[in-house]
């Protein structure tokens, strides 16, 4: 075992990339459970995403193309959902559930000609000087711009929920339809806004994954970050930076557990690659004690007779 | 017919099955109180949605000032100047007090500027209010001034409140009335929905009646006594329950220092509660919502389990029995959530009667269920209680709130109680079926059980209780003879006004 073979540096720069896909799936429920509604079609909507990007791209040549349709094929998906839950009143754990399951299928589909291409890549952002400065610059100037529109909407969705009006009707849907509807807001509208909202963010968490993240395609490559996009929602309390924040523990930690198995440890690589999930689960549910915090309608069905 | 504010005529809404509204004419002037009187399912929610652009009608004219008025949504209806005050609050718990106000306006100003109106117009009509205070904390008194508030913040002409003092103390009511009042003298209007009708004699200017959707007439209140205008709600004469009077007996249930927690988060706990109860006695438990009733009754019925020496029940300590060995004792509860709690909404009366008739009348036998039994047991229940259904086998949820309410406590009453327990009997319930349960009530303690009636209808305690306590932030106050209290001694009980100061203005 040689430990001196991490380099620091390498490490964080690449959980970063590793923490973006959970990032942007994350932000993408929470605003959509913020509104009352569960999606837990998260996993089928980012592998959507990540073919319908890595397919564009192939064929555009260009990855920033690639990530637009993969925005727009998540919220096709989720547009589903939306019809599904908001139209047809169906129940929302089923539909979600059905969602992933169609999901994979529906990518693994589109996705056959397309195993083992390499995509074109996305181009670091030119920091000029500011990527020469020792230790900082590798870390936070050496990355892609859909890194750092990331943590911008990060910050967005936390400014937007926490200051604008906008925000404040999403919560209070989220906190009470029927007091919402009795108002005169429009509870399915609003939802669907925010379900379509939530599939592009899945959608780009994705295509992260497909175009830079490994760069390739391979079916089911999301591997389970989706399930973990959902339980980073509920055990960050529906805050965004605490969202953030666990996304970057669970990064951190996949990064880590590459690292080691990279370096030879002497432990079974199967507890390395469970590693991530279980302590940033244990992280979260440390962290999540205030459990008021959840949208008091989330999950419930709305239909204005009611 | 421009001198009046509002003025509608013909209005009809129909629903499948049902004629809500049917050719409604009304007319309210600036200024003018107006009282809207009906039973359940007169029309007088719908009547009162149409104004506020919540539900469009199928025929008819709707003018204010003279003007066609026709909104489309409540947005509308704000805009035209029409505020409401909700029944069941629209308010949202996890939002603090200014997020909940700038929901209800239509262009609401920054939040500091909207934090400063609000202090403004709450020291004008004597309404304290803190903006930042989250609404899940508040009374329900505060939780009503946010939505006056809400509305007054709009400047309305017209101002709605759909039974606004079903969960006030009585000092409470008395400030609440004269903001209505100050409100009036400014020239805003009032449609006023209630089924307090003594209120509604000090308060209001002129009333419409309505039965089954249709304009049955129009009274003064300050010249009409509250029992004809009762009477004209139901279209027949009113009975007054009765009951022979009986020399208590032994004691049958004693509560020392009860004290237990809320299981949720906004719930309220019980701090040491001290009572006795006899058998042949109504217990009137009065207080105002979210004062520890749903606990009270939780704690009672087992779905809360207490500690030993806490709740003795004919000499057992049945603290730490479940609600089936409670049951099994003849301990029977009616809690107030109809469609939830007392009922489950999808299945049958027929599963209903089961689900708690079981242990005691016999309907199941080594984990078998006995159907045919359970069905005539229901059956049972509709006759006895006149429970208006096609049968047994209709879903609970299809049954109106009075209908239901009569099979819920039916339920229970006819298995035979040592000691029952309801909460709300007669919540929403209209006059004559009011009458009814409470007579059921009085009935089963002339028989020698012990009935324990929790209520936020202080006419509904006086007219069956024989002793009256107060529940106020979980603490019960100390039983006191109903008979010859006065309303301002029922207000102390219940915790006076809650800081509330009067408009002085």
């Amino acid at each position: 075992m040689d430990l001196s073979a991490i380099n620091p540096l390498l490490f964080v720069a690449g959980f970063l990339v590793a923490a973006t896909p959970l990032i942007f799936a994350a932000i993408g429920e929470l605003v959509v459970e913020k509104s009352g509604v569960l999606n837990l079609g998260v996993e089928g909507m980012m592998i959507t995403g990540a073919i319908c990007g890595f397919a564009t791209a192939v064929e555009t040549g260009s990855p920033l193309l690639g990530f637009a349709a993969a925005a727009v094929g998540g919220a096709a998906l989720s547009l589903l959902f939306a019809f599904l839950t908001q139209v047809t009143l169906a129940n929302q754990v089923a539909s979600g559930l059905s969602l992933t399951l169609f999901g994979l299928g529906l990518s693994a589909l589109i996705g056959q000609s397309y195993v083992g291409i390499k995509p074109p890549r996305l181009g670091d952002i030119d920091f000029g000087p500011l990527a020469d400065i020792p230790v900082i610059g590798p870390i936070l100037f050496t990355h892609d711009i859909i890194l750092y529109l990331g943590i911008a909407l990060v910050a967005g969705v936390w400014a937007v929920l926490k200051f604008t009006r906008a925000g404040l009707i999403l919560r209070a849907v989220g906190e009470s339809h029927d007091a919402a509807h009795a108002l005169g807001y429009k509870v399915k509208r609003i939802r669907t806004a925010a379900i379509l909202f939530g599939g592009a963010c899945a959608g780009l968490g994705g295509a992260y994954i497909s175009l830079i993240r490994v760069p390739q395609w391979t079916e089911g490559m999301t591997a389970g970050i989706g399930w973990i996009a959902l339980a980073l929602v509920v055990f960050a309390s529906w805050k965004p930076w605490r969202a953030l924040l666990g996304a970057y523990l669970f990064g951190g930690i996949t990064q880590l557990q590459l690292n080691l198995q990279g370096a030879g440890v002497a432990i079974p690589v199967e507890y390395l690659a469970m590693s991530p999930y279980i302590i940033t689960i244990i992280v979260l549910v440390v962290l999540s004690a205030d459990k008021s915090a959840a949208p008091a309608s989330l999950g419930r069905t709305f239909h204005a007779s009611n | 017919m421009t001198d009046y504010l509002l003025d509608l005529s013909g209005v009809t809404k129909a629903y499948p099955g049902v004629v809500a509204n049917d050719d409604v004419s009304l007319r309210i002037a600036p200024g003018e109180v107006h009282a809207l009187l009906g039973e359940n399912g007169a029309g007088k929610s719908t009547l009162v949605k149409m104004i506020y652009g919540l539900v469009k009608p199928d025929a008819g004219q709707m003018q204010m000032h003279g003007q066609s008025y026709a909104p489309t949504d409540p947005h509308a209806a704000r805009q035209a100047g029409v505020g409401m005050v909700f029944q069941h609050f629209s308010l949202f718990d996890a939002l603090s007090v200014a997020e909940n106000i700038a929901l209800g306006m239509e262009n609401p100003p920054k939040m500091r500027e909207l934090s400063q109106q609000i202090r403004d117009v709450s020291d004008t009509y004597g309404l304290p209010l803190s903006p930042d205070r989250i609404v899940g904390d508040l009374s329900a008194g505060e939780r009503q001034r946010v939505e006056i508030i809400r509305c007054l913040l709009q400047e309305p002409k017209l101002l709605i409140m759909d039974e606004p003092t079903s969960v006030l103390t009585p000092q409470e009511v008395e400030i609440l009335f004269k903001t209505l009042r100050k409100l009036s003298a400014e020239g805003t209007a009032i449609l006023y929905i209630s089924h307090k009708l003594e209120e509604i004699r000090s308060l209001c200017d002129s009333a419409t009646i309505l039965r089954l959707g249709k304009v049955v007439g129009h009274c003064t209140p300050r010249e009409t006594s509250a029992r004809d205008m009762a009477e004209m709600m139901v279209g027949s004469a009113l009975k007054t329950p009765t009951r022979e009077s009986k020399e208590p007996g032994k004691v049958v249930l004693t509560l020392d220092k009860l004290s237990a927690r809320s299981d949720s988060a906004f719930g309220m706990p019980l701090r040491e509660i001290s009572v006795e109860v006899r058998c042949g006695e109504v217990l009137g438990i009065g207080g105002v919502a979210g004062n520890g009733q749903d606990e009270l009754l939780n704690a009672l019925s087992g779905e809360t389990l207490v500690s030993p020496g806490m709740l003795t029940f004919d000499g057992r300590d049945i603290g730490l029995f479940g609600p089936t060995s409670r049951r099994a004792l003849g301990v029977l509860t009616a809690p107030e959530e109809r469609l939830g709690h007392a009922a489950v909404p999808d299945m049958s009366l027929t599963e209903n009667a089961m689900l708690t008739g079981a242990a005691r009348e016999g309907l199941e036998r080594g984990g078998m269920l006995d159907w045919a039994k359970a069905r005539s047991f229901a059956e049972k229940i509709i006759e006895a209680f006149d429970v208006r259904t096609p049968g047994p086998g209709n879903a609970a949820r299809s049954l109106s709130g009075g209908n239901l309410q009569k099979f819920v406590i039916g339920r229970e009453v006819l298995q035979r109680p040592e000691l029952l327990v309801v909460n709300q009997p007669t919540w929403g319930v209209d006059a004559s079926a009011a009458a009814a349960i409470r007579q059921a009530l009085l009935d089963l303690a002339s028989g020698g059980t012990a009935v324990i009636v929790i209520s936020q209808d202080l006419d509904e305690l006086m007219e069956i209780s024989d002793n009256f306590a107060a529940l106020n932030e979980g603490r019960l106050s100390p039983p006191r003879p109903a008979q010859g209290l006065t309303v301002e001694e029922i207000g102390l009980m219940m915790g006076g006004a809650h800081g509330m100061e009067v408009a002085d203005v």
